[in-house]
């Protein structure tokens, strides 16, 4: 891969790696007397590994000048791994905090390994690890093959990718070391996230640039959703961690907000990382990844339009709906809870959408387990966003909130529709980037398609489950206007639901397990090039993109 | 000047709302302009062409 830049670009990628050696360093030793030496000490690792890597190759000829007519597609490769292996780390730790819950003594007597530091490590290695990298690859993917450009440099790319993976390796090994700032997917410290603001501009840069480049006069829906996604996560991002550190050598730092301001930037935040990073940047993948593997265009393209400016302009105020019953002015919250009902629109527009894509395609679904993915991904955003607007009604959400209903619904939102879109389009993407006529093993993604089903509906049903019967303790009251049960009555009861969490979670993990064995495999050991004679498998199998 | 409650009630109230509803005119405006309708249609079908190769 490194022999494919040129020798300048090797000597630019020296340099900026060189610099970021420096800076960790440089964070090491002004927090050498805190826990802040140790994530100085991963920096300055692993601004060595890139730097060395970049030396072996140093030397290397200059590649061909023919490069320039094809896509540069070696970061979304590396891209594809790194999303396998964030999978497998983020949900392993999810199904440990999960049997946490079940069987509290599984810390074993780490403070490392404590429920507060091992949830973290979990959202953050699910949302930014595995969501973020499977973003940056396929956005880098459909920008080149709708604008019919190639990316505008090398170096940005390459950027962006490793950038992106140090600020998530920085914050989870902050919160086993204890780091946090406490604002929930926003845990990161100030250095990470000064860090993540250099990297989310190149990224948008990237984007920008390539879309100047393009060949086509009209920008696809998909890098509209793109491009809401990196815009607004940057603005989410920046206003939300205003913040002072005590000082350069100190991991920590206090929040520019204080009190129910606090509150509110933390949950405009905390809302819209749902809206812009969960559903408009996945929306853009399934924009284009489904009607690629369905072989039929989008139902109605002016519907992906309308849809796509709803969800924009109206998710932006829907935050509020997390701080019913507390501090916040009445009124925000009712508008906060307007707006969520008001967005079922829009986003059911999208599912219905993808849905009807599907009309005349029923019977790729029943035979092809990768679009399959997809339906069952659009499904489920149907059915998650609907509960979104339902549980941000005040009346229903004083029954909901706190209770494990809230974490059902993240899970319907997170396994259902966000896991299953990005297997569906990493199975679509993975032959076509290595020029594979197919994954290495159809019966394989079969496998993975019904762990992930079979763990998300044990799941989600234990979940909603334990959160109703959870929510309806703790609100019945006996004939003296006393609580009928303690609270720790209602914690027996959720105990074999949360039993059942832990086997759905390990069989959505095992799915991850048996996808990231396939893509290895395909990578490796499946010899077939793409233009090879296929009758020798039958003529029944799925399509890739390329053919 | 302090703004307050008030003035931030009033604000949403009618800036707010007539924003809202100017953009999603522009929105339908755009979605339903005739002159777009061929640039759509061509855009809907780009995701299937096979080709894999940047344009020069």
């Amino acid at each position: 891969m490194i022999a494919q830049l040129t020798i300048t670009e090797r000597h630019i990628g020296l340099v900026l790696a060189g610099l970021v050696t420096l800076m960790g360093a440089a964070l090491g030793i002004a927090g050498r007397n805190d826990v802040l030496a140790y994530q100085g000490l991963l920096i300055v690792v692993f601004g060595a590994l890139v730097m060395i890597a970049l030396l072996r190759n140093l030397d290397a000829p200059e590649p061909y000048e023919s490069r320039l007519a094809e896509y540069y597609d070696d970061p979304i490769r590396f891209g594809i791994v790194l999303t396998m292996l964030w999978a497998i780390f983020g949900m392993f730790v999810g199904v440990w905090v999960a049997a946490l819950l079940a069987w509290p003594e599984l810390t074993f007597d780490a403070a490392w390994a404590s429920f507060g530091r091992l949830r973290p490590a979990h959202t953050t290695g699910v949302i930014f690890g595995f969501g973020g990298n499977a973003l940056i690859a396929t956005s880098l993917h459909v920008v080149q093959r709708t604008s019919r450009a190639r990316l505008p440099d090398q170096v940005s790319p390459w950027f962006v990718l490793l950038g992106y993976n140090l600020f998530c390796l920085l914050a989870v090994s902050g919160y086993f070391a204890g780091i946090t700032q406490s604002k929930e997917y926003a845990e990161p410290e100030w250095y990470a996230d000064l860090w993540l603001v250099v990297v989310w501009v190149a990224y948008f840069a990237l984007y920008i640039r390539t879309l100047a480049r393009r060949k086509e006069p009209h920008i696809y829906v998909a890098n509209w959703y793109f491009m809401a996604f990196i815009l607004v996560v940057a603005i989410l991002h920046i206003v939300n961690n205003l913040a002072v550190p005590v000082g350069i050598g100190n991991a920590k730092a206090y929040s520019a907000f204080s009190g129910v301001q606090d509150a509110m930037t933390q949950w405009w935040y905390g809302h819209n990382a749902v809206a812009f990073f969960l559903t408009a940047g996945f929306l853009g993948m399934m924009y284009y990844y489904l009607p690629k593997r369905a072989e039929r265009p989008i139902y109605s393209y002016r519907l992906s339009i309308i849809s796509f400016w709803g969800i924009t302009f109206l998710y932006m105020w829907a935050g509020s709906h997390h701080l019913h019953y507390t501090a916040l002015p009445h009124w925000v919250q009712t508008l906060g809870m307007t707006f969520s009902v008001v967005l079922l629109v829009p986003s059911w527009a999208s599912a219905a959408n993808a849905l009807l894509t599907l009309n005349g395609a029923w019977h790729k679904v029943r035979d092809d387990a990768t679009l399959r993915f997809m339906m069952v991904a659009a499904v489920f955003y149907g059915l998650s966003t609907f509960e979104g607007s339902f549980l941000a009604i005040r009346a229903v959400n004083s029954l909901s909130h706190y209770t494990d209903w809230t974490v059902g619904h993240v899970h319907a939102g997170a396994l259902g529709w966000v896991a299953m879109i990005t297997f569906g389009a990493l199975y679509t993407l993975t032959p076509a980037m290595w020029k594979r006529a197919r994954m290495y093993s159809n019966t394989l993604v079969e496998v993975h398609f019904w762990c992930a089903v079979i763990g998300t509906l044990i799941y989600v049903f234990a979940m909603w489950n334990s959160g109703i019967i959870q929510g309806l303790m703790w609100r019945t009251y006996n004939e003296s206007g006393m609580l009928t049960y303690s609270f720790i009555e209602s914690l027996v009861a959720m105990h074999p639901y949360y039993i059942a969490r832990t086997v759905g979670g390990f069989f959505f993990l095992i799915g991850a397990v048996v996808g990231t064995y396939n893509i290895f495999m395909t990578i490796r050991h499946e010899p077939l090039p793409l233009r090879q004679r296929t009758d020798a498998f039958g003529g029944d199998r799925p399509l890739v993109p390329g053919e | 000047m302090d703004i307050g409650h008030d003035t931030l009630v009033a604000l949403a109230k009618s800036w707010g709302l007539f924003y809202l509803i100017a953009l999603s005119i522009g929105v339908l405006a755009y979605t339903f302009w005739p002159g777009n309708r061929k640039r759509f249609a061509r855009a809907k079908l780009i995701v299937l062409d096979k080709e894999d190769r940047p344009w020069r």
